[in-house]
C-alpha cells in the first residue's frame, strides 16, 4: 500500500533565520491515526502548515496521495481539512454560513444533508443560526472541526485538539475521530500530551527541535514502556560500579548514592534476585529499593534532553 | 477536482457580498449622505456664484468627480479590508488551504469589491438626479469607466490590504494619499482653471485622467483626451495586476 502522505527532506527556515525544520522524512499510511508528538516549538505546526499550503516549505516534496502539493495543489488540497491550532473565524457569520463557505470555498456543491449531520455531531445544531461571536470558545472550537469536516476530507489535520478543550468536547472529538477513522479517513494530529497520543494513535512520531527523532507503533513504542526501574539506594555512596558487577547494565546516580537497573517487567526472569545475590557479594549494602515505571514521559524527556 | 474552482470563487463572492449588506448603512448611506453633503456645499453655497463650467452647469459638472472620489476611497477601503481583515483574523489560512488558485480568490474578491463599487457609484447618480439635471453623452463609456475604476481601485486595495500590517497602514493610503489626490485631481473643477505651474503639476496626478475620462463620457468635454484617460485606468489596472502576481508568486506577507 503506498501512503497517503509522504513528505521527503523537507525543511523549513523562517525569515527571520529560525530553522523550524530539518530534513523531515515521514510516510503515513491510509486509515491510521498518527500523533506528531513534541515539546513547544518542536516544529509541529510548522510541519502541518506547510502539508496544508499555509507555509512555503525551504526545500523537499510532500505528496498527498501521490499528488505534489505544490504542482497538483487543487488536488492535494481537495482532500485534507485543517483544524489549526488558534481558533480563526469570521466572529460576524452564522455557524452554519460559515460551514457552509468552507464547503463552498473547497469546490463541493452543496450539501445541506452533510452539513446539518455535521452540525448535530458536533452539537452545533442548537446554535446554528447564532452568529460565531455569541459561542463560547469551546463552541468555536466546534466550529473550526466542522468547517474543517465541511468537504468530507480524507485526510484531517488536527493541530493541538485538546489544549484548552473541556472534558465534553474532548470526549466528543474523539468519538467524531473514531467515526472518522472507521470510514477510512487518516488523521494526523500533534499534540505535546504522551497520554494523548497514547490514547488515540496507531503510530506516535516524536518531533523535536525540527528533526522527527523517532517514528514508532504506539502499542511497541507501549511495550518499550512496560519496563520498570530497579532504584538501589546505598548505605554508604560509592566511587565506581565494582568490577565485580560489571556483567550488569547498572548506571550510578545521585553522586553514587543510587544504582539504578532498568529490567523488562514481563520477562519470565527480572534478573532481580541475582542482582541482589551479586551485590551482596559484592559487599555493597543498601538501605532500600524502589521500583519504579519508566513512564514514556521518561523516555521522552530522555529523547528530548539526550540530544543536545 | 481539476479546472476552475468556480464554486470556490461564488463562495467569496458571496460571503463578501453578505458582509456588505450585513454592514449595509456603513457601505450605502454612508456615500449617499457624504454626496448629498457635498452637493449643498459644493453645488448649492457655492455651485450658485460660479459660471457653467466648459459649458455646463457647476452642479453637474461636479457629478462625475463626485462619483469617482466615492469610487475611488470606497474600491480602496472595501477590497483592502476584505483581505487585511481575514490576515488579521487569521481566517486567511482557510482560504490558503483551499484549492483554490490565488487568481480565482483575486477575482472573487475584486469581483465583489467592484460590484459594491458600482453599486455605490449608480445610487451616488440617481441621488444626483435629484439635484440636477444629467444626461449622459456616452452611455458605453461611462459603464466602461466605472467599471474599470471599480476594478483597478479594488485590485489597489486588495495591494494595500496585504501589504498593510495594522489597521493605521490600512487607512493611511485613502486618507492621505487618494483622498488628496482626487480633491487635486479636477474633481470639483477643472484644471484649466488652474494657473501655471500648478496645471502642469496636475498632470502628474493619475487621478485628474481617471476624472476627466468619466467626465467626457458624460458631457463630451474632458481636461485630457479621452483615449489618454483610458490608457490610464488601463495602465493603473495592469500595474496592480504585476505587482499582485509578484506577490502571489514570491508568498510576500502572505505566506511565512
Ligand atoms: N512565522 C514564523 N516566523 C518565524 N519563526 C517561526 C514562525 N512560526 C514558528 N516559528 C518558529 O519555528 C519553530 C517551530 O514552531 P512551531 O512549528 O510553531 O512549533 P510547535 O507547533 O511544535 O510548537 C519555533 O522556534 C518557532 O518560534
Ligand atoms: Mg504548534
Amino acid at each position: 500500500m503506498s501512503p497517503v502522505l509522504s513528505v521527503s527532506g523537507v525543511t523549513k527556515t523562517y525569515r527571520s533565520g529560525q530553522i523550524a525544520l530539518h530534513e523531515i522524512d515521514l510516510a503515513v499510511e491510509k486509515g491510521e491515526i498518527f500523533a506528531l508528538l513534541g515539546p513547544n516549538g518542536a516544529g509541529k505546526t510548522t510541519l502541518i502548515s506547510i502539508i496544508c499550503g499555509l507555509v512555503s516549505m525551504s526545500s523537499g516534496r510532500v505528496l498527498v496521495d501521490g499528488h505534489d502539493i505544490v504542482q497538483e495543489y487543487r488536488a492535494a488540497r481537495a482532500m485534507i481539512g485543517l483544524v489549526p491550532q488558534e481558533i480563526a473565524l469570521d466572529i460576524f457569520a452564522t455557524v452554519e454560513d460559515t460551514v457552509r463557505y468552507s464547503r463552498g470555498l473547497f469546490g463541493r456543491h452543496a450539501a445541506p444533508g452533510h452539513i446539518d449531520r455535521l452540525l448535530r455531531d458536533l452539537s452545533l445544531w442548537e446554535k446554528r443560526r447564532a452568529r460565531v461571536i455569541e459561542l463560547s470558545g469551546g463552541m468555536k472550537r466546534r466550529v473550526m472541526i466542522a468547517k474543517a469536516l465541511s468537504h468530507e476530507p480524507d485526510i484531517l489535520f488536527l493541530d493541538e485538539p485538546t489544549a484548552g478543550v473541556d472534558v465534553n468536547l474532548r470526549r466528543d472529538m474523539w468519538e467524531v475521530v473514531r467515526r472518522l477513522r472507521d470510514r477510512g479517513v487518516t488523521i494526523i494530529l500533534t499534540t505535546h500530551y504522551i497520554e494523548e497520543a497514547e490514547e488515540m494513535a496507531d503510530r506516535v512520531g516524536v518531533i523535536d527541535r525540527g528533526r522527527l527523532i523517532l517514528v514508532e507503533e504506539t502499542a511497541a513504542l507501549m511495550r518499550k514502556l512496560g519496563k520498570r526501574r530497579l532504584s538501589i539506594m546505598m548505605q554508604k555512596r560509592i566511587e565506581a560500579i565494582p568490577l565485580a558487577l560489571a556483567g550488569w547494565p547498572l548506571r550510578l546516580e545521585a553522586d553514587g548514592e543510587r544504582l539504578v537497573y532498568d529490567f523488562d517487567a514481563n520477562a519470565p526472569d527480572t534478573g532481580i534476585p541475582r542482582l541482589l545475590r551479586d551485590l551482596g557479594a559484592a559487599g555493597i549494602d543498601y538501605k532500600d529499593l524502589e521500583t519504579s515505571r519508566t513512564s514514556l514521559e521518561d523516555i521522552f524527556v530522555g529523547l528530548v534532553e539526550g540530544r543536545t | 477536482m481539476s479546472g476552475l474552482n468556480l464554486r470556490g470563487m461564488w463562495a467569496i463572492y458571496r460571503t463578501e457580498m453578505a458582509r456588505t449588506r450585513r454592514t449595509v448603512w456603513q457601505s450605502v448611506a454612508t456615500p449617499v449622505i457624504t454626496t448629498v453633503l457635498y452637493f449643498i456645499v459644493f453645488g448649492g453655497a457655492i455651485g450658485s456664484r460660479m459660471q457653467q463650467v466648459g459649458g455646463v452647469g457647476y452642479g453637474a459638472f461636479i457629478v462625475p468627480g463626485l462619483i469617482m472620489l466615492t469610487l475611488l476611497t470606497q474600491g480602496i477601503s472595501n477590497a483592502s479590508i476584505a483581505i487585511y481583515f481575514p490576515k488579521f483574523t487569521r481566517t486567511i489560512f482557510e482560504l490558503l488551504s483551499a484549492p483554490i488558485s490565488s487568481t480565482e480568490a483575486v477575482f472573487a474578491y475584486i469581483g465583489a469589491a467592484a460590484t459594491k463599487s458600482v453599486l455605490i457609484g449608480l445610487i451616488i447618480l440617481a441621488t444626483a438626479t435629484l439635484f440636477v439635471p444629467i444626461r449622459i453623452m456616452h452611455p458605453g463609456w461611462m459603464v466602461a469607466f466605472l467599471l474599470l475604476t471599480a476594478v483597478s481601485f479594488g485590485l489597489f486595495g486588495f495591494l494595500v490590504g496585504i501589504w498593510a500590517e495594522n489597521f493605521e497602514q490600512l487607512a493611511i493610503i485613502p486618507s492621505l494619499v487618494v483622498t488628496p489626490l482626487t480633491f487635486l485631481g479636477g474633481a470639483f473643477y477643472s484644471i484649466d482653471m488652474l494657473p501655471e505651474p500648478w496645471r502642469t503639476i496636475s498632470l502628474f496626478n493619475p487621478v485628474v485622467y481617471l476624472v476627466s475620462g468619466f467626465r467626457w463620457s458624460f458631457y463630451g468635454v474632458g481636461d485630457v483626451g479621452v483615449g489618454v484617460s483610458l490608457a490610464f485606468v488601463v495602465g493603473i489596472m495592469v500595474l496592480c495586476l504585476a505587482l499582485l502576481w509578484w506577490i502571489f508568486r514570491t508568498g510576500y506577507r502572505l505566506k511565512p
